[in-house]
């Protein structure tokens, strides 16, 4: 399934029924006007929406999807610091230094904590509940990312591993943490 | 330098406010801030519109407000600091009149959250992280981002559930008692502990509800209060601070440091101890957007020992009459969240409080004269903290 046909669904689900309320609405009273079930407080229901997809530069950082998309991933370094950026940066702004390096991460480390999201937001509800967690890895940085595991088998400490995978159903390459 | 004192309060009731627009909701606020402190709309120099904003269709709040509230021509602006908006608003007002710029400021912190559905409201606040790392991809939520906080402390510090739990209870009981509250209804350990799961570990129960609502601060140079009241309370002094917007990028996951830092500096600026801080309020309110938040308050705030906030709460020491009386009005909790208007809310209960005019119920002794309020922004993204007092600071 791709992102077309996600948001299909998703239109018909939530938006083809208020547009079909408003339609309603208008038919009756003249005007989009409804009244709120609980209080019957009259509302007039925004007949102009607003959808909104931002388009964000990543061109300072675009290595890091070139190593994602053969599997890798990776975090930045200073060169004069030393400091190690995830999520990855290009300017060390501490010592005004731009055009780091790339280190390959290790992946590997120990969970900190986690949540396990049962309300998901509008744009995330054709997933099944997911888990996030941060973990921190032996370089000494923290990544957040899905835990692909069972929760029955979630401890805070435990180790885990970042791998790189697909995102399902959008099919899109992101990274998630498993059990070690 | 002025001392800065508050002149008049308004506030209105909390809830699901369908039943005005943005614009008449604040007036309902600003109203009564207005007949507090007898003063007219042309006494106002400035004012300042704390509304995060989004939630609702006017894009330029603060130009909506001041001509339906006849604030106009006078000048504003529309503030965010996430939930800590409200007391970014207070932050502007209170220098302009310490500076000696203005002799009269009017804050007003509204939110109107109830004119967007809950799911695009819950994909908002969702969205109040570092967007591109931590949502795109892996959706977190709003209480998503608290129970990251909660897990850690259960595994580190040995909190329970019902620790979480005794908060919420507190902050359900005293807002029965008032009558701005959004949720006027006692729960019990047994309601909290069946109360579905919203972000494991936090339920529904540990969670502020998403509210409409509005509050008013007239805030003015001691010159100007002399003249208009015999019992001005005094803003001792403000700390603020910042986090890192990646939740990643915070260490231990055990308290909110901006709240830390924000804490030491109003400590510093008011001379007070942060060992012993608790000794020093009559009162506070504190940032309780879910329950954990409430627990790591009494630690950044110096009132429990780094660990043991949890104890404070299942000990019950933060009811009228134990240790120090905290969100006896309900808190975030009970009242209700509007989000910028939370801050200014904060402020008008604790000067209700120091002035002894609480609502029955929620009315704690008043021994030193000193309350405080924190107000935490995001998930620790922002954090003001803001010492109030009877007596008049040593300008």
């Amino acid at each position: 399934m791709g992102t077309l046909e996600i948001k299909e669904k998703q239109f018909n689900e939530i938006d083809k029924r208020v547009l079909e309320q408003i339609d309603q609405l208008i038919k009756i009273y003249g005007m989009p006007i409804m009244r709120e079930p609980k209080t019957n407080n009259p509302l007039w229901v925004d007949v102009r929406d607003l959808t909104q997809r931002y388009v964000i530069p990543i061109g300072k950082i675009y290595k890091f999807f070139e190593y994602l998309n053969q599997g890798k991933l990776i975090g930045t370094k200073c060169p004069k610091c030393g400091t190690i950026y995830f999520p990855p940066q290009d300017d060390c702004t501490s010592c005004r230094l731009s055009g780091l390096t790339t280190v390959e991460l290790s992946g590997e480390g120990e969970l900190l904590t986690y949540t396990i999201i049962t309300v998901k937001p509008l744009s995330f509800m054709h997933y099944q509940d997911y888990i996030v967690g941060i973990a921190r890895l032996k370089e000494g940085i923290n990544v957040l990312a899905w835990v692909n595991e069972d929760p029955k088998n979630i401890q805070v400490g435990m180790k885990v591993k970042l791998s790189v995978v697909k995102r399902e159903p959008e099919g899109y390459i992101t990274y998630e943490l498993r059990k070690a | 330098m002025s001392n800065v004192a508050i002149v008049g309060t308004g506030h209105t009731k909390f809830g699901v406010r369908t039943d005005v627009n943005l614009q008449e909701l604040t007036w309902e606020a600003v109203k009564q801030a207005l007949e507090e402190a007898n003063l007219e709309q042309k006494d106002i120099e400035m004012f300042v519109v704390g509304n995060a904003g989004g939630w609702s269709s006017e894009p330029l709040s603060a130009i909506a407000i001041g001509e339906y509230c006849n604030l106009a021509p006078k000048g504003t602006m529309r503030v965010e600091a996430a939930c800590a908006t409200g007391s970014a608003a207070i932050r502007i007002a209170y220098q302009a009149i310490k500076s000696g710029e203005a002799k009269v400021a009017l804050v007003i912190g509204v939110e109107q959250m109830n004119q967007s559905p809950h799911p695009v409201a819950v994909e908002m606040m969702g969205r109040a992280g570092n967007y591109f790392w931590e949502f795109e991809n892996f959706g977190l939520t709003f209480p998503g981002y608290y129970a990251l906080y909660a897990t850690r402390r259960m595994a580190k510090y040995g909190m329970k559930e019902e620790d979480l739990g005794s908060v919420a209870v507190k902050n359900h009981y005293y807002g029965s008692y008032n009558p701005y509250a959004t949720f006027q209804k006692q729960i019990k350990m047994e309601d909290y502990l069946k109360s579905r799961v919203v972000a494991y570990p936090l339920k529904l129960y540990d969670a502020c509800p998403i509210t409409d609502g509005a509050a008013a601060l007239i805030l003015a140079s001691e010159e100007v209060a002399r003249k208009i009241t015999d019992s001005p309370v005094w803003i001792v002094s403000q700390g603020f601070a910042s986090g890192t917007i990646n939740l990643s990028k915070r260490e231990e996951f055990l308290t909110i440091d901006a709240s830390r830092v924000a804490t030491e500096e109003a400590y510093k600026r008011a001379k007070i101890d942060f060992s012993d801080a608790w000794r020093y309020f009559d009162v506070a309110d504190v940032h309780d957007c879910f329950t954990i938040a409430e627990i790591m308050a009494y630690e950044d705030l110096g009132f429990a020992k780094r660990g043991e906030g949890h104890l404070m709460a299942r000990n019950g020491e933060t009811y009228i009459g134990g240790k120090i009386p905290v969100n006896v009005d309900g808190g975030l909790k009970a009242k209700g969240h509007p989000i910028g208007a939370t801050g200014v809310s904060m402020a008008v209960s604790i000067t209700r409080q120091l002035l002894y005019r609480a609502h029955k119920g929620t009315q704690a002794d008043i021994r030193n004269g000193m309350g405080i309020t924190h107000n935490v922004g995001g998930t620790g993204h922002y954090a003001y903290i803001t010492i109030y007092s009877t007596r008049k600071p040593n300008a």
